[in-house]
């Protein structure tokens, strides 16, 4: 970062800075893993930003084209480019899962993902638990056992529930308590999604 | 039978009413993030807003150039708020917006903006009274007195009270400041079509915001549309435009492009809301039966700059001994402006109120339940706080769990037991509801209000179809745009109240309407008709089916007005509710975990039992979060708010809250009482009755909330 920290705040000093300013990194080797995030942190503060560069996503089993910088994280490409507004963004930092994907089947935060890494997997948003008429049985559970009051945790909780029973089916609501602590709902839902999260189990993955 | 007076179905009669309802109309829209937010809203050609703001809790802005931000790629607007010679006085106060195609572009223009502050002296520590009050700051260049008077009340004669009584008590407990850290940051994505601004805003108050739009634009307030379908939390802190919905409106202006701002969540924990600090210290009395007989308390604490605190009309809370004396004092901080929290005053009163009782009834070796008990007349609902304590102590099963305080477990884990009670009004808003019936049977409902969680979408959809007869599916439910009629703004509880007293009233006219042309049409005396199952009945013979009857209105169908609040008997206010908490204290770590709570509300007639459980189960989850972990930290050296941010502001998740029990405390008595907002009275007594629960585990109090592991192995050390 070549600025001092201090003289600003709001969004100035945050995730997506680092990554911005790490850009020119990311786009020469197309995928950072957390290690490289850390040795990058230490790099040199004077790194200038690469230019839009054509990303190729596949999303709910579409293809998508984008012309993204290379500091776009996977949550924005999702919201702003394509519309798939069920990822949230709430805390921007891996700390709430509101912005919980399935990519290759595992549960995801999109904010810390950058699009760029993203190509050549499968990605999932919570909108493709819609199937045709019906919906998967975690949507069903989750209204039956009235899993939400706001709703602006519920999608990101909801696919991290799927992504668990795929990983655990017949979970004991024990289980369910201790796999799902990735997710915050602050209206306080916890007691539906629980027992909804349990009941999807017993069904198994999907 | 149809007779021509609006009330309720008779007690048990109801066939959707007080049943368990799942969301119908939202709940998979919602669960697969269908429904849109404002934070969603994506029309094309949407430009997105960033923040640019103070990093300083207490400065003065010595120069601005946001020239170069213009020049950024991308960028296509920039608002400066705050100006060169302006003072801002706290951490986040929003200084530009840029709007640019991209975030990442706004992002840049922010950091092309030049900016100097001079950095002037600040204060933002809440608890320490002698510093505030000697503290030398200086606003505008005049001295600031940091210290408010907020009132003193006396009743009573307190000091000879305090002579005569058998046992006194003294003791400090507080509570710190929290934020609501609604999910769904504030903010809204505005578009003009012509010289109509189209607003789609994250509101509890769809009703209520026109104007403050219409105002600074130099509007007609009729050229506003406010639309807000689904809100992602609220809990009191949105019911306003705010200085950034108007930014957003005006760059959508300028640019002739539509504008998305939301607050990123740094700045919306600094500057969209936060609930106000308290410390108390308390001096309580009793008699050797263990009759509170007086009670002085002198508390501080913060709302931010405008230096209030805590309320001393609740205060002490719930118990109205009759010798009183009651001061508070705010202190003014440099730090973001309070905004009413859910049950505003209420959880910080019965925090400082009921473990100061508390620890008087361990001072007077009387168990915390009979002492509680031994008091109730002198509270406003001694009769069911009596009722509600008997299923609560069921259900926890007190009496087998109880053990006086400290005097529970020999190992180093140890559990423990409290309780508290609360009270609430929760009386109905004003509003008008337009139904409307189409011949061939549906049913359209439109208020314009606003479904902030509660799941009020369901609960007109129940009202409704209860009144016709027919299933939820055959009812169209319309709120969350400002070109409906009138809803109050969705706090105090007041909206379930609010919308469904009006709902009722114009459903039960418009189906004594339809009825009328029924009895006309079949030859059949009114007062004998009857709808269900979406058929009309005369005693129990069938007249016609529901989409026949309706078919008698003609090509227009109808439209009824109905309003309220009334005084037909459909709501009221006033509820009491107890809760009792059970924890496990590691006296290693000082790390405390829910074992259980149990919650027993007062409601009055339950209009959806799904969604109003959720409420409390919600309340009671909000309730362990301030007991617990989530709290303000400002650093009192650069005067920052420094866990503004999920990671460290801690919030419990699934598997920290313990096993959640909810009663309704509802006889025959309770329902005719019609219906009562509930939404925040449940989050009242979890900070109590926690702190409570953990005093009687390891036998010392930790005086302020939340009970953190270093605050709890504190207390522990002075013990
Ligand atoms: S927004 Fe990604 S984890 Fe919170
Ligand atoms: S439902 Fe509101 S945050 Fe979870």
């Amino acid at each position: 970062m070549s600025q001092d920290p201090n003289a600003r705040s709001g969004p100035g000093f945050n995730r997506r800075d680092f990554i911005k300013g790490s850009g020119a990194a990311i786009a020469a080797t197309a995928a950072v893993t957390a290690a490289q995030e850390a040795i990058a942190q230490d790099a040199p503060a004077k790194i200038s930003t690469a230019g839009p560069h054509k990303v190729t996503l596949q999303v709910n089993g579409k293809t998508h084209e984008l012309m993204l910088e290379p500091r776009v994280v996977l949550l924005d490409a999702l919201r702003n480019d394509l519309n798939l507004t069920s990822c949230k963004e709430v805390c921007d930092r891996s700390a709430c899962g509101a912005c919980t994907v399935l990519i290759d089947g595992k549960p995801i935060y999109a904010c810390t993902r950058l699009a760029i890494e993203c190509q050549g997997q499968k990605i999932e948003t919570t909108e493709s638990l819609a199937n045709g008429d019906g919906v998967d049985v975690v949507i069903d559970k989750f209204v039956e056992h009235d899993g939400m009051q706001c709703g602006f945790c519920t999608p990101g909780f909801a696919m991290a529930v799927r992504g668990f029973c795929n990983m655990h089916p017949k979970a004991s609501k024990e289980d369910c308590r201790k796999g799902l602590g990735g997710n915050i709902c602050r209206c306080g839902t916890y007691d539906g999604v629980l027992n909804a999260a349990y009941e999807a189990a017993q069904k198994g993955g999907a | 039978m149809a007779e021509r007076t609006i009330a309720w179905p008779k007690f048990g009669q109801a066939q959707i009413l007080g049943k368990d309802t799942p969301r119908v109309y939202d709940g998979a829209k919602k669960a697969l993030g269908l429904a849109k937010y404002a934070a969603d809203m994506n029309t094309p050609g949407t430009l997105f807003a960033r923040l640019l703001t103070s990093p300083h809790a207490h400065a003065i802005i010595k120069s601005l150039n946001v020239e170069p931000a213009k020049q950024v790629p991308g960028v296509k607007a920039v608002h400066v708020f705050r100006g060169v010679d302006t003072e801002v006085r706290w951490e986040g106060e929003l200084i530009v917006a840029v709007a640019a195609e991209r975030p990442e572009q706004a992002e840049d223009g922010l950091r092309a903006i030049a900016i100097e502050y001079e950095v002037l002296p600040h204060w933002v520590d809440d608890f320490d009274l002698a510093g505030a009050e000697a503290a030398k700051i200086t606003d505008k260049g005049e001295p600031l007195k940091l210290t408010k008077s907020q009132g003193n009340q006396k009743k009573g004669d307190v000091e000879a009270a305090l002579q005569e009584a058998k046992y006194v008590h003294k003791g400090t407990y507080g509570s710190a400041v929290i934020t609501h850290m609604c999910l769904e940051p504030h903010g809204s994505h505005c578009e003009w079509k012509g010289d109509q601004l189209i607003s789609h805003l994250s509101t509890q108050n769809v009703s209520g915001t026109a104007g403050q739009f219409a105002g600074p634009l130099g509007i007609e307030e009729a050229a506003v549309s406010i639309n807000c379908e689904f809100i992602g939390g609220g809990f009191g802190s949105k019911f306003a435009a705010d200085e950034w919905g108007i930014a957003c409106a005006q760059m959508a202006k300028e640019t002739g492009r539509p504008v998305r701002l939301m607050l990123d969540r740094g700045t919306e924990l600094k500057v969209a809301g936060n609930r106000p600090s308290s410390l108390a210290e308390v001096t309580v009395a009793c008699d050797a039966d263990g009759k509170i007989t007086a009670w002085d308390s002198n508390h501080w604490g913060t709302n931010g700059t405008g230096g209030g605190t805590v309320s001393l009309t609740v205060t002490p809370y719930v118990y109205d001994p009759p010798n009183r004396r009651r001061t508070a004092t705010g202190i003014v901080t440099h730090t973001g402006p309070q905004r009413a929290w859910r049950a505003p005053n209420h959880p910080q009163a019965c925090a400082y109120t009921q473990t100061a009782i508390d620890d008087l009834a361990a001072v007077a070796g009387i168990d915390s339940l009979s002492f509680v008990r031994k008091n109730l007349d002198i509270t406003g609902r001694p009769a069911v706080y009596a009722a509600q304590l008997d299923i609560a102590a069921k259900l926890m099963d007190w009496q087998a769990k109880w053990h006086p305080r400290g005097k529970g477990q020999n190992g180093s884990v140890k559990t423990g037991l409290g309780l508290a009670l609360h009270t609430w009004g929760g009386a109905a808003h004003a509003a008008t509801c337009l139904v409307k019936v189409h011949p061939d049977g549906t049913v359209e409902t439109f208020l314009g209000s606003q479904d902030i969680g509660t799941g009020i979408r369901t609960s007109i959809g129940v009202v409704a179809a209860e009144t016709f007869g027919i299933p939820m599916t055959s009812v169209r439910v319309h709120i969350g745009s400002n070109k409906y009629p009138k809803a109050g703004p969705s706090g105090g509880s007041t909206t379930i109240g609010g919308v469904s007293g009006p709902v009722r009233r114009a459903s039960q006219e418009a189906l004594w309407q339809v009825l009328d042309k029924v009895a006309a049409k079949h030859s059949v005396d009114f007062a004998t008709l009857a709808v269900k199952d979406s058929k009309v009945w005369s005693g129990d013979k069938e007249v016609c089916t529901w989409k026949q009857a309706c078919s008698l209105l003609g090509p227009m169908g109808i439209e009824v007005r109905g309003e309220g609040p009334k005084d037909d008997g459909l709501t009221s206010a006033q509820v009491g509710g107890v809760q009792m908490a059970e924890v496990e204290v590691d006296t290693e770590t000082g790390i405390v975990r829910m074992k259980k709570m149990v919650a027993i509300q007062d409601i009055g007639l339950v209009v959806n039992r799904l969604t109003a459980k959720s409420q409390v189960l919600g309340s009671l989850i909000m309730g362990i979060a301030y007991a617990l972990s989530e709290e303000r930290i400002m650093d009192p050296k650069t005067g920052r708010f420094i866990n503004a941010d999920l990671e460290n502001y801690k919030l419990p998740r699934i598997g920290d809250v313990g096993e959640l029990v909810v009663e309704f405390y509802e006889p025959e008595s309770e329902y005719s009482r019609g219906v009562i907002g509930i939404g925040e009275p449940p989050v009242i007594s979890p900070g109590a009755a926690i702190s409570n629960a953990v005093a009687n585990a390891i036998g010392v109090r930790v005086p302020i909330l939340p009970l953190t592991p270093k605050r709890v192995l504190d207390a522990m050390k002075g013990a």
